[in-house]
């Protein structure tokens, strides 16, 4: 009998620490999405501008026949896997740098030195890039400025979102054993060798972590574009559009369902692969 | 003469201010089984290190089959290891893992996965080549990696305390094991240890590291019979030392004198003294005896009569004359 009501104590216990989370997620979190989703699938009536609750495919129907929304689609998934792809290629050397060269009070700053841009404030970043990239600007008079468009919003997004990158592959590094390492080399591997044979393989997950960061924080982005990407239209922009002047809620859901539904896709691809299960 | 397959010359390392390796000068004999045996931190891995090529010496020279090799990286070095963790790649099966060497070093395939197959028959896993290294028990780990070292058939096989993380049985069985397969192969093994009972046990010659020197290099017999220094003869077996005036009252002279426990029988004669402890081990049981001369002895005796001696008994040790241990000269009294 103790034991059953100290059994019942404890439940309550637990159900009384995890009842403030779980509402959370439940209401706030699950529960917007949902009222997304389900917004989606509504219209807006062309002259009151009220939001007409009725179940239609339009709106899908308009982002997959429009050209307008395919291009604006593709252009988004296009500087998403860019910005990944210069991601993956910058963090590998500095992380591999950090996690298995620098000595230890080096790493502890380049740690430090790689956090802090994190603290400042994302607009204040993405205006300093329209100074450095503005015609006349710091950068134009040192090697010329690409000018703002599509190429300043991948250099932007890179800079914004390559700590996400980093950390994550620093990490998978700094539980990798040195031992694998002098391994490959004791069978006669040379540097490229045991990179591409033990480092690499072994980083998938991290690597995989760090993009999904990236790649999703990209996709959805709007403020970059705005800021240096000149007329250039990505996802993040069309469903602000659709929020403020256009006034069509309806519309704006449906479009941010694309690069949720990217995601998706792209996080079945990572686990369909078996990546993730090789360690 | 002959070329020895490794010789050190001079050989130092330091980390910062901490002198890891002291000045090292060591031959090792061509098909040796040769034990770097110390206590951690007496610098025998760091020496292996150097000879794998892991890290560089701050001076010295290694040279391997009478090749200097000292600058060159472990990859252009003809020896492998085996790892105390293993080092097995955890994302490659067990026969990627064996083949690993020869794939880096362009043997087709064919012939590469035949040789794989015979190295994992030799440790006795033939049937696992598909498995997962973490789907292996420390033991089968530990043949993966010396199959992983072995099939690419280098002139010294360097090990790293291997048997370090198994368990006593299969430890002892490990031993016989590894000193078979080395008589097969016939190459050269460099083996780091703490465990002085498995230096002794499986090697041609033994070295003794104390603080990153070699405090006496022989036969296991000579480093136990022997013994060139206190520690040594503390490091490799119990010690018993009898010094001062304890040396003056048993031995009859001044100097540092040794009698290994299972020379020392308790009888009716000798140097007097109190049972403080008494230590039952299976076959043998261990008394320590504090002499009235003020020295601390360790007896063994084999469990084989009834009667034994307890705890706060008054007893006498003797000994054979041959089998005091004058330490740093011959066995002497």
């Amino acid at each position: 009998m103790d034991d059953d009501q100290g059994l019942g104590r404890r439940r309550w216990q637990l159900a009384a620490l995890l009842s403030a989370p779980l509402l959370w997620l439940g209401v706030a979190y699950l529960g917007a999405l949902a009222v997304l989703f389900l917004s989606a699938f509504w219209t807006v009536n062309g002259f009151t501008g009220e939001v007409v609750r009725e179940f239609t495919l339009d709106n899908f129907r308009t982002i997959v026949t429009q050209e307008v929304y395919r291009n604006v689609t593709l252009r988004s998934l296009g500087v998403a896997i860019a910005v990944t792809v210069i991601c993956v290629v910058l963090a590998l050397p500095m992380a591999f740098y950090m996690a298995k060269v620098a000595s230890p009070r080096t790493r502890h700053w380049l740690v430090i030195a790689i956090l802090t841009p994190l603290w400042a404030s994302y607009l204040v970043k993405a205006y300093a890039w329209r100074v450095l990239l503005a015609n006349d600007g710091p950068l134009d008079s040192v090697i010329g400025t690409p000018g703002y468009g599509l190429f300043a919003v991948v250099i932007v997004l890179t800079y914004l979102w390559l700590p996400y990158m980093i950390l994550p592959i620093y990490a998978g590094l700094e539980r990798l054993p040195d031992s694998l390492l002098e391994a490959s080399a004791d069978l006669g591997g040379r540097a490229g060798r045991t990179f591409r044979g033990v480092v690499l393989p072994l980083l998938v997950p991290s690597i995989f972590a760090g993009s999904i960061f990236t790649f999703s924080l990209s996709l959805g982005d709007y403020i970059t574009v705005q800021i240096v990407g000149g007329k250039t239209q990505m996802l993040g922009n069309v469903v602000y559009a659709n929020v403020g002047a256009a006034n069509n809620l309806p519309f704006a859901a449906a479009i941010a369902c694309v690069p949720v539904v990217i995601m998706v896709i792209y996080l079945a691809a990572v686990r369909r692969s078996g990546a993730l299960e090789e360690l | 003469m002959r070329t020895p397959a490794i010789h050190l010359s001079g050989l130092r390392k330091s980390f910062g201010a901490v002198e890891a390796v002291a000045g090292i000068d060591l031959e090792i004999d061509d098909g040796e089984f040769f034990s770097m045996l110390g206590p951690s931190g007496s610098g025998k891995t760091t020496v292996l290190r150097l000879i794998a090529g892991f890290d560089r010496p701050t001076a010295g020279t290694v040279s391997l089959s009478g090749r200097e090799v000292t600058k060159l990286p472990p990859y252009e070095r003809d020896v492998n290891t085996v790892f105390q963790d293993y080092a097995l790649f955890p994302h490659l099966s067990v026969i990627e893992n064996v083949e690993y060497g020869l794939k880096v070093r362009k043997v087709p395939r064919k012939q590469r996965r035949e040789r794989a197959e015979q190295a994992l028959a030799a440790v006795r896993l033939a049937d696992f080549g598909a498995r997962r290294p973490r789907a292996m028990s420390g033991g089968q780990r530990q043949r993966v990696a010396l199959a992983r070292a072995l099939v690419n058939r280098p002139k010294v096989l360097l090990l790293d305390e291997p048997l370090g993380a198994l368990d006593l049985k299969l430890r002892e069985q490990m031993q016989v094991e590894l000193k078979q397969i080395q008589r097969d192969v016939g190459i050269t093994f460099v083996f780091v240890t703490h465990d002085q009972d498995e230096a002794l046990t499986m090697s041609d010659r033994v070295a003794v590291f104390e603080a990153g020197r070699i405090a006496q290099v022989g036969t296991p017999e000579e480093v136990y019979e022997r013994p060139a220094s206190p520690f040594v003869a503390g490091f490799v077996g119990t010690s018993n030392l009898l010094t001062g005036a304890a040396a003056r009252t048993v031995v009859g002279r001044d100097g540092t004198f040794s009698v290994r426990p299972e020379k020392i029988t308790i009888g009716a004669e000798g140097a007097p003294g109190t049972v403080s402890e008494v230590i039952y081990a299976g076959p043998v049981t261990r008394f320590v005896v504090d002499l009235d001369a003020g020295a601390r002895m360790v007896v063994v005796e084999q469990n084989r009569r009834a009667g034994k001696a307890q705890r706060g008994d008054r007893v006498q040790l003797t000994w054979q004359q041959e089998h005091v241990i004058e330490i740093g000269g011959d066995r002497a009294a």
